[in-house]
């Protein structure tokens, strides 16, 4: 489904992304974790396509075609999605309005009909209900005055409404209490299908015990320096990323 | 110094023409108080670029204006037939048409008002209200310093009139509605208002000026409302003329003790538009909101001044003006509040937010306090900035194309002044309308 190849990025003239190198198929789930600094954001952002981000190298293949080749609007429509680090307030956008422009932008780029008012109701009623939010968020202007659990568990509720092939979430875990991790990770969990893949960005390990990830990704210094199983993120959560930078240095000098 | 002597002279000369015909009829005291106008105008002249209140607006191109007194008569079937189409929609209950300035009971409608109440044209209800008329009528807007308020006084001649009595609720809003249609070049329209709010009153008024004809002209309203203790106003005006239209208009109201009163004011109408909103709190314990919005795009220039006074204690105002402006288009805002010795616990808050959706844009805003007391909350700000790149980057990152995410957030900044409008009919007809201008009048510019 994607596949990530020699991807070098910068923001302001500053190399982030150094040569990431990943491949991710339907149906799987990968973590990618790292330190502070390491890149992982940055990956995150310029797969969606942050304009602020430059691909200085390499090349992102999604089903098929040059994922950098399009525009962030396209590659949503295309069922690309990013759930933000930090959802940004939109005052005077009413959140159900926002998220019904969305849907009906992606439904109009598969050729299908503008969903009216009345479907779209009923389709975000029923899936509000999988991150347990309260309807009157629906109403409200997008995340102006919701609480840092709010914001998070209403980006994946419009995950759960536009139905992505590939979702990216960016560290979604911070900022949440243990209650509302397990509602976001329950919410992603049943959003899983044998025909869409996840990404989940991540500092701790402690959301991988509700998301279980088939592969683990460390991201160090903008790349990619181990790739594991889901026991990778417990031997971290032991052992600390200094492990795996260690490593890199000790495989980088020999 | 006045400016331009010869547009001085034009003016001069055309009322000359309209004390012998227009004006010969009027009563004496009307005949008088424009007199008294012209005088005051022939002393001032235009304003200039010295002048400080009207430092960023030229208004040259009004000055050299023929200023020709547009004609009752000057409208045809196909304008006639056009007007229903161009009111909002849903404002069911009284309104009052005028065309060039002039009220047209044909096209009006009226219903049953409550016992006592008066919607009617100014120069009708001068012969059943002449006391009524005489005693309020330039009692309110002083024209001493002020030109155009001083030409508007010299010719004016109709207008609405609209009066309520005490503990008297007017539910349905009083819908006035002026077209131009006079398709003369230049033509002048100097619409008078006179709304009168007698104590435990309640009343909405709307003021709508819309354009039937696409030559340049000129309108210069002044609306007086005097609204008296304990009475719950809200005064909404629409300016959305066509852009070779110059629209020129003073509301000055005045306020009793505890008192409500709220004046939404939109522009996004006229070539230059020049506004002015006066408040007089006259009372105790007065609640006063002021709304605006004005949006400009092409080579419109938007020109908004507000002055709030606060003459006794404990009043509180809330003043929130946005723009957006675009294109080359250039906007003012001026908003002074003044704060007297003796309105201690004054609480007092102004804000101007400006979005600039281009480069060349400009705007300029000047939040003025001038506070006599001691005792007193006053706050003013003003902002200017940018659709903000995370915003749209976000609504692009959910599928929602570059422009339809600038056109959202766009209309998110403006609607915010129009869902403070209680009418809901106005609301849906402004919402449209700033859809279509968002979509159709600005210029596609780079950015994200």
């Amino acid at each position: 489904m994607l596949e990530i190849r020699n991807l070098h990025a910068s923001v302001e003239g500053n190399e982030i992304l150094r040569g990431v190198d990943l491949a991710v198929n339907a149906g799987e789930v990968h973590a990618i974790m790292g330190p502070n600094g390491s890149g992982k954001s940055t990956l995150a952002q310029v797969l969606a396509g942050h304009p602020a981000y430059e691909v200085t190298e390499g090349e992102v293949r999604y089903e098929g075609r040059s994922l950098l080749d399009l525009e962030p609007e396209e590659r949503a429509c295309n069922g690309l999605f990013l759930a933000f680090q930090y959802p940004v307030e939109i005052p005077g956008v009413s959140n159900s309005y926002f998220l019904k422009a969305a849907l009906n932008a992606i439904r109009k780029h598969r050729g299908q009909e503008e969903m009216d008012a009345f479907d779209f109701l009923k389709l975000v009623k029923e899936r509000i209900k999988l991150v347990e939010l309260d309807e009157s968020l629906l109403n409200r202007p997008v995340n102006e005055g919701f609480s840092g659990g709010e914001k998070k568990r209403n980006e994946i509720m419009h995950m759960a409404v536009l139905e992505p092939k590939l979702a990216i979430l960016d560290e979604t875990d911070s900022g949440l209490d243990i209650d509302a991790l397990r509602i976001v990770a329950s919410g992603v969990n049943q959003l899983r299908r044998s025909d869409n893949a996840t990404i989940v960005v991540t500092h701790y390990q402690r959301l991988l015990n509700y998301i279980i990830p088939d592969f683990v990704h460390v991201l160090v210094d903008g790349r990619i320096a181990k790739s594991g199983g889901k026991e990778l993120a417990l031997a971290l959560e032991a052992k600390g990323y200094e492990w795996v930078s260690d490593e890199l240095k000790e495989a980088e000098a020999a | 110094m006045s400016r331009g002597v010869e547009q001085v002279e034009t003016h001069l000369k055309n009322f000359e023409r309209f004390s012998l015909n227009g004006s010969a009829h009027s009563p004496e005291w009307i005949r008088n108080l424009r007199q008294k106008a012209i005088a005051r105008f022939a002393a001032q002249g235009f304003p200039t670029a010295r002048d400080e209140e009207w430092r960023f607006t030229n208004v040259g191109p009004l000055a050299g204006f023929p200023s020709a007194l547009a004609r009752k008569s000057n409208v045809d079937e196909d304008q006639i037939e056009q007007v229903h189409g161009t009111a909002c929609r849903g404002v069911h209950g009284t309104r009052l048409v005028f065309i060039n300035g002039y009220h047209r009971p044909d096209l009006s409608t009226s219903v049953a008002l409550p016992k006592g109440v008066i919607a009617d044209g100014l120069c009708s209800a001068m012969t059943t209200s002449g006391e009524l008329i005489e005693h309020h009528l330039g009692a309110y807007a002083p024209f001493d310093e002020k030109p155009f308020v001083a030409l508007s006084t010299a010719f004016m001649r109709d207008g609405a009139f609209v009066y309520v009595p005490r503990e008297t609720v007017v539910e349905a809003p009083i819908y006035l509605l002026y077209l131009f249609a006079d398709r003369e070049a230049g033509a002048t329209a100097y619409p008078r208002n006179l709304v009168v709010v007698e104590r435990e009153g309640q009343v909405v008024i709307i003021e709508h000026y819309v354009s039937l004809v696409g030559t340049p002209c000129f309108t210069n309203a002044v609306t007086e409302i005097v609204a008296g203790d304990h009475t719950t106003v809200e005064h909404i005006k629409i300016q959305d003329e066509h852009r070779q239209a110059f629209h020129v208009a003073t509301i000055q109201s005045q306020v009793g003790s505890n008192g409500s009163f709220t004046s939404n004011n939109i522009a996004w109408g006229g070539k230059l538009s020049r506004n002015d909103v006066n408040v007089t709190l006259d009372g105790e314990g007065i609640d006063c909101t002021l709304n605006g919005l004005y949006v400009a795009s092409g080579d419109q220039h938007m020109d908004n001044r507000t002055f709030l006074d606060h003459t006794k204690p404990r009043c509180n105002s809330h003043e929130l003006y946005k723009g957006i402006l675009g294109d080359e288009a250039s906007g003012v805002f001026r908003g002074k509040i003044h704060v007297w010795e003796d309105a201690q616990k004054t609480d007092a808050k102004q804000t101007n937010k400006n979005l600039l959706l281009s480069d060349e844009a400009t705007i300029d805003t000047m939040p003025q306090l001038e506070i006599f007391a001691d005792d007193v909350k006053c706050t003013h700000g003003a902002t200017v900035g940018q659709l903000e790149d995370e915003a749209i980057f976000y609504l692009r990152s959910r599928g929602i194309d570059r422009e339809s995410a600038r056109s959202i957030l766009t209309h998110a900044f403006a609607s915010d002044i129009i869902s403070r409008i209680s009418s809901e009919a106005v609301r849906q007809h402004l919402d449209a309308g700033l859809q279509s201008l968002l979509e159709n009048s600005f210029r596609v510019e780079g950015g994200i």
